[in-house]
Parts: C-alpha cells; sequence; structure tokens
C-alpha cells in the first residue's frame, strides 16, 4: 500500500475551560488505510473525532482531512467524510430507500445517481423487495450494514466509525467488518473507535488514547510484541491502566 | 438548493408518517374552535328570570313582554312581594329578577321619572353584568318607542351600542384567542420535538457532519410546520366565518401575513426551546408550560389585560401572543388597515428578528 496520508494531526489540543480533553496528540492515517482509535470511554476519543469531522474547533495544533485544514476549510472536509454513529443515525420512520434517497440527496447526488446507488447497495446487501420496508421493522444487524452502506454513499474519502459494532452480536460484527475490508479495497481510509479487542485486531495500525494523549500507535503484531501480550485486550488492559482521568 | 428540497421532503414524509400527530395537528384547532365557541361560550342564552309587577299596567307589561320575549331571557316565575325575590335566588334557578314598583306607568307618563329594579345573582359576576345588560337594553328600547310617539323635549335618555360585535358574541374573542394558541402549539411545540428528536435519534450528529450548513438545517426543518400552520389557518378562519358568524371585517390578506409573520416568531421559540433541552418530553413540557400557559394567560383572550396588576400587565408584553392577538382583533374584527397595528406588527417583527438571531447562534455554538 503506498503511503499517502490523508489525514495529517500534529500536535492537536482541545480545551474546555481548564479540562485538556485532547493534549497533543499527532498521527498520520494512510489512504485505504483501517485505522483503529482506541481508548476508555472520556479518554478524548469522541472530541478528536469530532475536530477532525469539522463538527468542533481545536484549541491549537495542526490538522488536515483530506487536504483540508481543519480551520479554515471545513466545509470541504464535510464533503469529503462520511461518518457513522453507534446509533446507527437511520430514520426508523422512513423505509430503507428513502433513508438512502435523503443521505444522498444532503451530499448533492443527482436522481440518476441516488437512482444507480440505491440498485447497487440493494443488491450488495441483498435487500431485493425489501427496499419499501420502514427501518423501524429490520433487524439491529441490517440496520448497522446499512447504515455503512449509506455513510459511504458518496464515496467520501475517509469515513469516521463511532463504534459501530455497540451491542451487535459476534456474527454480524464479523459480516460489518467484511463491508469494511470492502470499502477500504475500494481506497476509502477507515478510522474507527471501537471498545472489542477483536476488532482492532482487524485494523491495519491502532492507536490507544489515554487521558487525552496517545499512549500507543502501531499496527496490533507490533504492539503486542512490545508490551509482550498474546492479545490486543492485554495491551489495551496495561495502557489504559496508567488513566488517571475518570471515564464517564 | 436541491439538498435543501431533500431535506424538507424527508421532513414531509416524518409528518405524514405519524398519522396520529397529523390527525391531532389537523383537528385540534377544529375541536378547539367549535369547543371555545359553543360550549364554553359566555352569551347567555335563555337565562331563567322572574317578574315582580307590583303595578300591572300597560307600560310593565309591555315591556315584561319584550323581555320574556328575548331569546336571552326565559321567564319561569311571577313573584307577588319583595320577600319572595330572595326566596327565589335561594332556589338557584333564577338568574335575574326584574321589579316594577306600584304605579310604574303613572309615574313615567306625569313625572317623566319611573323606577325599575334589576336584582341579578352575581355569584357569577360575568353573566350577572352581562343579564343586567341585556335587560336595560331592552327597557331602553321600550323607552326609544315612547318618544318616538310623543315628542318630550327634556328626556334624557342612555343608549347603549356594543360597536364591532353588537351581539356581544363570544366567538368574536375566541377565534382571534385560538388562533394565536393553535399557530403557537403547532409551531413551537411541534417544531421543537421535530429538531429534539433528531438529536435523540443521533441523526443529528449525522446531519452536521454533512455539508448541509446548520441554518439550512433549521429551516428546512420548520417549513413543513409552516406549512402545516398555513392548514391550519385557513381551517379556523374558515370555521370562523362559516360556522361562528364571525366576520373578517378587514384585509384577508394582512390578516394573512400577520399570521404567517407570528407563526415564525413561534417557530424561532420552538428552536429557542430544542437547543436547552435533550429530550422530546422535556421539550414538550418546556413548551407547555413556558408557551401554552402564557400564552392562555397574557393574550387577553381569556381573561383582560387591563384587568391586571400593574407587574403582570408589563410582563404580558413580553409574550408574543398577546401583541398577534390585537392585530387579528383589530384586522378580523374592527376592520382596521396596516395603519392601526403597525406598532404591534413592529412588536413582533423585532421580537421574531431577536428570537431567530438567538436560536441559530446557539444552535451553532452547541456545535463548536
Amino acid at each position: 500500500m503506498e503511503k499517502e496520508p490523508v489525514i495529517t494531526v500534529r500536535n492537536l489540543s482541545k480545551q474546555f475551560g481548564l479540562f485538556t480533553a485532547v493534549d497533543n496528540i499527532s498521527f498520520d492515517v494512510n489512504k485505504g488505510e483501517i485505522f483503529g482509535f482506541l481508548g476508555a470511554n472520556g479518554a478524548g476519543k469522541t472530541t478528536a473525532m469530532r475536530m477532525l469531522c469539522g463538527l468542533s474547533l481545536p484549541s491549537s495544533g495542526t490538522a488536515r482531512v483530506a487536504g483540508y485544514d481543519v480551520y479554515r476549510e471545513n466545509e470541504w472536509i464535510k464533503r469529503k467524510i462520511g461518518y457513522m454513529s453507534q446509533r446507527f443515525s437511520l430514520y426508523e420512520d422512513l423505509t430503507i430507500r428513502e433513508n438512502i434517497r435523503f443521505y444522498a440527496g444532503i451530499y448533492g447526488l443527482s436522481d440518476i445517481q441516488i437512482r444507480e446507488k440505491t440498485r447497487m447497495l440493494v443488491e450488495k446487501l441483498h435487500l431485493e423487495g425489501k427496499e419499501k420496508t420502514l427501518v423501524r421493522e429490520l433487524p439491529l444487524g441490517w440496520k448497522q450494514k446499512i447504515a455503512f452502506s449509506i455513510a459511504i454513499v458518496h464515496d467520501p474519502a475517509i469515513v469516521f466509525l463511532d463504534e459501530p459494532t455497540a451491542g451487535v452480536d459476534p456474527i454480524t460484527r464479523r459480516e460489518f467488518w467484511s463491508l469494511i475490508y470492502e470499502a477500504s479495497a475500494r481506497g476509502i481510509t477507515i478510522f474507527v473507535t471501537t471498545h472489542y479487542m477483536d476488532e482492532a485486531e482487524y485494523c491495519n495500525r491502532v492507536s490507544i488514547m489515554v487521558d487525552g494523549r496517545i499512549e500507543a500507535l502501531d499496527t496490533p503484531a507490533a504492539l503486542m510484541k512490545i508490551h509482550q501480550a498474546g492479545s490486543m485486550d492485554e495491551v489495551f488492559l496495561q495502557l489504559a491502566r496508567k488513566a488517571v482521568r475518570a471515564g464517564d | 438548493m436541491n439538498q435543501f428540497l431533500v431535506f424538507v421532503k424527508k421532513e414531509c414524509l416524518h409528518i405524514w408518517r405519524d398519522r396520529r400527530t397529523l390527525f391531532i395537528l389537523i383537528w385540534m384547532p377544529v375541536v378547539q374552535i367549535i369547543l371555545y365557541g359553543f360550549a364554553l361560550t359566555n352569551e347567555v342564552k335563555n337565562a331563567n328570570i322572574a317578574i315582580l309587577d307590583q303595578s300591572k299596567d300597560q307600560a310593565t307589561l309591555a315591556i315584561s313582554n319584550e323581555i320574556a320575549a328575548s331569546r336571552y331571557f326565559h321567564l319561569i316565575k311571577t313573584l307577588y312581594s319583595f320577600k319572595d325575590i330572595a326566596a327565589t335566588f335561594r332556589e338557584g334557578k333564577t338568574r335575574l329578577v326584574i321589579a316594577f314598583p306600584v304605579n310604574f306607568q303613572n309615574d313615567l307618563l306625569h313625572t317623566n321619572h319611573a323606577q325599575i329594579q334589576i336584582i341579578a345573582d352575581a355569584s357569577d359576576p360575568n353573566t350577572a353584568n352581562m343579564l343586567t345588560n341585556y335587560a336595560s337594553a331592552i327597557i331602553n328600547d321600550y323607552q326609544q318607542s315612547l318618544l318616538k310617539n310623543e315628542q318630550l323635549p327634556y328626556t334624557i335618555k342612555t343608549e347603549v351600542r356594543m360597536f364591532y360585535n353588537p351581539e356581544l358574541k363570544g366567538a368574536y374573542n375566541f377565534v382571534p384567542g385560538v388562533m394565536a394558541l393553535v399557530l403557537m402549539i403547532v409551531c413551537a411545540m411541534m417544531t421543537s420535538i421535530a429538531i429534539v428528536r433528531e438529536k435523540e435519534m443521533g441523526t443529528m450528529e449525522v446531519i452536521l457532519v454533512s455539508p448541509l450548513k446548520p441554518f439550512r438545517i433549521i429551516i428546512a426543518k420548520t417549513i413543513p410546520y409552516l406549512l402545516v400552520s398555513v392548514l391550519n389557518i385557513a381551517c379556523i378562519l374558515l370555521l370562523g366565518v362559516y360556522v361562528l358568524d364571525v366576520p373578517i371585517a378587514g384585509s384577508l390578506w394582512l390578516l394573512i401575513a400577520e399570521s404567517i409573520l407570528f407563526t415564525i416568531t413561534s417557530l424561532s421559540l420552538g428552536i429557542l426551546i430544542s437547543n436547552s433541552v435533550r429530550t422530546q418530553q422535556a421539550a414538550m413540557f418546556t413548551s407547555m408550560m413556558s408557551l401554552f400557559l402564557p400564552t392562555l394567560l397574557f393574550s387577553g383572550f381569556l381573561f383582560p389585560v387591563e384587568n391586571m396588576p400593574y407587574a403582570l400587565q408589563v410582563i404580558s408584553n413580553i409574550v408574543p401572543a398577546k401583541w398577534y392577538y390585537i392585530i387579528v382583533k383589530e384586522v378580523m374584527i374592527k376592520g382596521l388597515g396596516f395603519g392601526a397595528v403597525w406598532k404591534e406588527t413592529s412588536v413582533l417583527l423585532l421580537m421574531t428578528f431577536l428570537l431567530l438571531a438567538i436560536s441559530i447562534k446557539q444552535f451553532k455554538i452547541r456545535l463548536s
């Protein structure tokens, strides 16, 4: 894989009053990479991710996402990224097709593009004949897969996934990860937060945040070697135990 | 712009899918108009009265007949002495007693000065007040008819005329009041709930990450409710005119324009509420307490603002519904033009600008 950074973060910090939520973090994410962004609750993951998505301005430091500056060009960043939250963020009272139309529509896709995307998405997820089903009536695993497919419906450079598998069973999680691999193979960079350490092992590289700082950043194999651990679970526990800040 | 329309369309779908709420939104004004217009009316019809006639002459009989024939009164009893009056009221059925003294016609014709006593059961002061007014009006009518026959130059006559609402119809008050109330609820409560629902569901985050500008998101979310409100205004006006016989004396377009202005005021209040609460229930409760009640109490439609203590009168000035209520009454009932309501309109405009500015600014602050 060619090393072409799509996210460049240097000395990024965010303060809320006296509280430093994100403390001087630096890292790069390369094109097409699956980047795991780990950390206990309250470690500052969400704040960092919000800054990269253009939802929140950093207090200091620099960051470029998809080639755009997070301070001045966040409107451009928004066009280049996709986002999926842990709550799957589909409208339960709309049908599958209406959800696709809406999210594709607000990213400015034309009617022809939307029709084509809907057809492809329905085919890929084997939803033929279900297009007019209300999302409310679907099982959780389906909703999650549809939400992910919708998050990348506009072919973004990077997709941010905020705990996308929370509360989903292991089989569905595995199916979900195969969708992630497929997107990554198409050149979409995946930036994912998770609490499941088996998922961390699926990532190309992971960073572990503790108390607003990045304590470790490497491939899962290298991290396990450095910390002489048998699994990512052990690595995480070793690092997260040092935290002084209480999770929420 | 296309992105914006996609959003509006999706918002309409939400409303359309939620049939129960849509049903309530459309029928609430209809039910309220009918309730206030008919059931809660403060007009009095067929009030039970009794007459004590100690004179029994031509004049007293004529007046008694006129009163008994009026649709406001229903004669249920004839009394024979003053002592009966108290007993009659205690029975509780009689609201008004009209007592003629001895030699009524004699006094009237020879001294030009006769007296009638109108005694009302004032345990319900509003009704009592109204009934005595009705009775006085009938007696005045009779007096005038006498004057027509014989020119008596020095007689002083009182004349009561009820301007704009000669029949003292309650609907004249209620229709503008219900308009203010319904628009407030539909716009403020429904938009605040709709915005907070997106926060609750987590969809707001995803929309905010999209290239849509926050300002446009807010506007797109409110437009469908603006449309529902216009439908409500039409409904209320049609019912008012054709069912309750309340005329639209002034310009219909001015009335509609002012209503849309008030709708926007309410929408911005809804946005303001949605910024400060996290759950749909909290949004509903806050709207109820901070909008519905003040509108009911301070708009002047149930309780006249002029009769309130000074402090409350001052407070009533910050209730947008008060200004809208005044405007609707001036335009719809009195038939006055923009010249008569420009002050109230400016107050509403100023409030709307302030509220919109604050609520959109707050919405942005929440993001950073």
